[in-house]
């Protein structure tokens, strides 16, 4: 993978946001919330970027595609900086990178149809296309992300979690983008659906040969999805690399301590891990 | 896209499958309101009631024996004499007072629509721009929207009267103007919190336009409130139309609407009560109808905020 | 001795579109200071069936079945004996702190206000008792910060607090429903971890209510597993955990992306056990 180039460098990314200050006349003031974050996507690969609320996570994802203006740094996607983009190349960007969100509701309109909200990114970057050719790619790729093509014209309070989701997952898929940002894309979702949908974006990734940004606080998810992994802290990158690699063997204090408390489905392993938590909590307390 | 392997005939396949597929319709969040509105017995009831003032204030003029300028010299000052054809009696000019109730809910309700119409239509469209862009945009414009609220609004029409002339239509549009207001102002604050709902970014991610971004993903999802505010703004709108007329500044004479009714009847309502109970009974009934209607569109839209 | 005995609790809600089942058969029973874990997805019932208990349930909820709290039957009791069950013997914390925290009360007040009431102490007697419990949940430097608004702390610190609140009283019995569900990863195993240490040194018994087996595991001594208002398998956790018996529990445990374990692929919920599938 190394050798060839990969399709988005993310070189010193920083974005900030100006808070009002302490009454009318107070100083603004600046939180950093993404600091020089530089990383490389190649193609074909998911990307884990695990932190926890307050880590920059979803700014980050939102800076690199410009949904939020950078304070500095660049992101290189095939060679161009998205960052001083026009708008014409800007919107054949918003064909190549598409998203998925949280929440699996809140992200389709409600007044639109199951087949709207799907056609909805082909009616602003394919608007030469008949209708009856959108009709059958939105069939089609409802079919691919498990949904009966028969509920196009339902609305989405009519779905469940899962379902929405898959519509979310299509939406995001039916211009054929060469990578998909999926914002904590499961994190809202039962277990048992959960699983379901990340089998669908792993088999749909492979199939597709898509790129995948798979952002979430769940490292046990991430790990699962993610041939490498970055973890964020507070705007800040403080560990990069192989996923295997991180979960088994830590560098960094923060990815320790996240590692120690995830729940482990098991309980003698929880004993233990609960044990190793007591002790780091009391080492830190002594530190302190 | 065009021209991948094996692509045409993938979706020729689907095409031919979309022919024989049966795609129920599904259950828009529209519909499930009207179901629910259909349950509320007090909002039925209104909306029938409503309904049959709207319909009689359109047909029953051309029932009627007398029409609203006709003046009686014979009876004039009389109380309700069904013999003659004078159901509710005539006022101090002779002239039937059915007919002139008649033709006053006409009025009332032609103003209250259109006005009703232009308030919404500048309301929706300025406030939700104003709250889609925010920042600087959203603040010169809501600025513009304080300064308009700080003026009087009997100077507004005022000014537009002695412009160009009395004209009724005018005046509607000069309520109109001014009632837009509020519903800008409760559009912005709904689109604001709309905007920053994921559907809204999916679109900006997707590299919607931010204009087809208001139309078809904020519109239509204020369809709530501002229903539930129209519904309210029309009594407003028929009461200022009583005041202004009271003044002089609205419907001229022959014509008339319920205020100019009411505020006739008024003064005279101990020696010739049926000057202001029939118009007086007309507006609270259309006043009460309306307020349930808003009340039950409340209900039906938002159960969640009961 | 039996501290909660629940049987055949059902949960029905009226709404416009007819009767919806929330809980249609929940038996259980808790020891005094013991642990139970009531885990399920969302829509199974756990949190509807707890609520019953407590007589929470919104207007249009109707429970029938039996709840016996220390011998006694509780279930639709008058809302005002309820109260004294829910301010002394019966602690709950809820999935977000703030809705049974008032934000313009400080801590303090907040605190003193149920001692002073239920326990009749004075005023400093409570004061030193809320300072002793806001310690007993970890929270540093107590005596300054009891003094504080519920905004000033993090979302881990008011849960603490909701904590330290639902202890005042030394209740018997704590219901925590999704108690860490909001907070981050690190915060959540703080907070699971001080409730363990919490029933060890109160003795107090605690009813978890959570859709996330993974905290259930080092937790409690039971767990009771539901779907669709049904309990699908209900016994010792570590059983339930190294040999469930029902496919549905098979299922959840097969389906969770662990740490300890690398799968190529996760395998999902059948739902053949269910006459009628629940979702495509």
């Amino acid at each position: 993978m190394s050798e060839k180039e990969p399709i988005l460098k993310v070189r010193n990314l920083s974005v900030e946001f100006s808070l009002p200050g302490g009454g009318l006349f107070g100083a603004k003031k600046i939180l950093k919330a993404v600091q020089n974050v530089s990383f490389d996507l190649h193609e074909g690969e998911t990307l884990g970027i695990v932190g926890e609320s307050g880590s920059g996570k979803s700014t980050l994802s939102r800076a690199i595609t410009r949904l939020v203006q950078a304070s500095g740094g660049e992101s290189v996607w095939l060679g161009q900086d998205i960052q001083k983009m026009n708008s014409k190349q800007l919107l054949a960007l918003r064909k190549d990178i598409q998203m998925v969100f949280q929440d699996p509701l809140a992200s389709l309109n409600p007044r639109m149809t199951a087949g709207a909200i799907i056609a909805e990114p082909l009616l602003t970057h394919a608007p030469g296309i008949g209708k009856a050719e959108r009709t059958a790619r939105v069939a089609e790729m409802m079919e691919k992300v498990g949904l009966v093509p028969s509920m196009i014209n339902r609305y989405p309070h009519e779905f469940s979690g899962g379902q929405c989701q898959r519509i979310g997952i299509a939406r995001a898929l039916i211009t054929r983008p060469k990578l998909v940002v999926c914002d904590e894309a499961v994190s809202a979702l039962d277990v048992s659906i959960r699983a379901q949908v990340i089998n669908l974006l792993m088999d749909l990734q492979k199939e597709l040969g898509i790129s995948m940004l798979f952002i979430s606080h769940d490292i046990a998810v991430v790990r699962h999805i993610a041939q490498r992994v970055l973890v964020m802290y507070l705007g800040e990158v403080v560990e990069l690399g192989d996923a295997e690699q991180i979960v088994s063997n830590p560098q960094h204090d923060y990815t320790k301590k996240l590692i120690a408390a995830v729940p482990v489905p098991d309980p003698k392993v929880e004993m233990q891990r609960r044990e190793v938590r007591r002790r780091m909590r009391r080492e830190a307390s002594a530190a302190a | 896209m065009p021209g991948l392997t094996g692509k045409d005939q993938v979706l020729t396949t689907y095409a031919n499958k979309l022919a024989s597929l049966d795609a129920p319709k599904g259950r828009s969040l529209t519909q499930d309101a009207l179901r629910r509105l259909a349950r509320n017995k007090a909002a039925v009831v209104s909306i029938a009631i409503l309904v049959l003032i709207i319909v009689t204030a359109i047909v029953g003029p051309y029932l009627v024996p007398w029409g609203y300028a006709q003046v009686d010299w014979s009876n004039i000052r009389k109380p309700p004499n069904f013999e003659v054809g004078h159901y509710l009696g005539t006022d101090q000019n002779g002239r039937d007072m059915l007919a002139r109730v008649l033709q006053g809910t006409q009025m009332s309700l032609i103003v209250a629509l259109v006005a009703t119409l232009v308030s919404v239509t500048i309301g929706v469209v300025y406030g939700a721009v104003a709250g889609y862009f925010g920042g600087r945009v959203d603040a010169i414009m809501m600025r513009f929207v304080d300064i308009m609220y700080a003026l009087p609004y009997i100077l507004f029409v005022i000014i537009l009267v002695v412009m160009f002339g009395r004209n009724p239509v005018l005046l509607f549009i000069g309520i109109g103007a001014i009632e837009w207001l509020t519903m800008a102002r409760i559009v912005r604050g709904q689109t604001l919190s709309i905007k920053e709902k994921e559907f809204v970014e999916a679109a900006r991610a997707g590299g919607v336009k931010p204009f087809t971004i208001i139309m078809r993903h904020i519109v239509p999802n204020l369809t709530g409130p501002v229903v539930i505010y129209a519904t309210l703004t029309i009594p407003e709108i028929i009461i200022a139309e009583s005041f202004l007329s009271y003044l002089g500044l609205g419907v001229q004479e022959p014509q008339t609407s319920l205020g100019t009714l009411i505020s006739a009847g008024a003064p005279v309502a101990e020696v010739m009560p049926w000057l202001l109970l029939a118009p007086a009974l007309v507006l609270v009934t259309m006043l009460f109808c309306l307020t349930y209607i808003g009340d039950g569109l409340r209900d039906a839209l938002d159960p969640k905020d009961r | 001795m039996t501290l909660l005995d629940v049987k055949n609790l059902k949960v029905d809600f009226i709404t416009q579109d007819g009767i919806v089942h929330a809980v249609k058969d929940l038996s259980y029973t808790l020891e005094k200071g013991k642990t139970l874990a009531i885990v399920g997805e969302s829509g199974s019932g756990k949190t509807q069936g707890a609520f019953s208990i407590l007589g929470l349930l919104p207007k249009n909820g109707r429970a029938s079945g039996s709840v016996k709290f220390d011998g006694k039957e509780i279930l639709n009791l008058p809302r005002k004996q309820m109260n004294a069950y829910r301010a002394q013997r019966i602690g709950i914390i809820f999935q977000d702190p703030m809705t049974s925290l008032n934000p313009y009360l400080r801590i303090s007040r907040q605190m003193t206000e149920v001692l002073e009431l239920h326990k009749g102490m004075s005023h400093s007697a409570a004061v030193a008792e809320s300072v002793r419990l806001l310690d007993a949940v970890r929270i540093t430097d107590a005596k300054s910060r009891i003094h504080m608004y519920p905004h000033e702390f993090s979302g881990g610190m008011r849960q603490r607090v909701m904590i330290a609140m639902a202890l005042l009283c030394q209740p018997e019995l704590l219901i925590a429903d999704e108690p860490t569900t909001a907070l981050d990863v690190t915060v959540q195993a703080g907070i699971i971890d001080l409730l363990v240490d919490l029933q060890e040194d109160f003795g107090t018994a605690i009813v978890l209510i959570t859709h996330d087996l993974g905290i259930v595991a080092g937790t409690c001594e039971d767990t009771l597993v539901m779907f669709d208002g049904r309990v699908m398998e209900y016994g010792k956790t570590e059983d339930i955990f190294d040999r469930p018996q029902h496919p549905y529990t098979q299922g959840l445990l097969a389906a969770l992306p662990r740490l300890d374990k690398q799968v190529d692929r996760l395998s999902t919920v059948s739902y053949d056990f269910m006459t009628g599938a629940r979702e495509a």
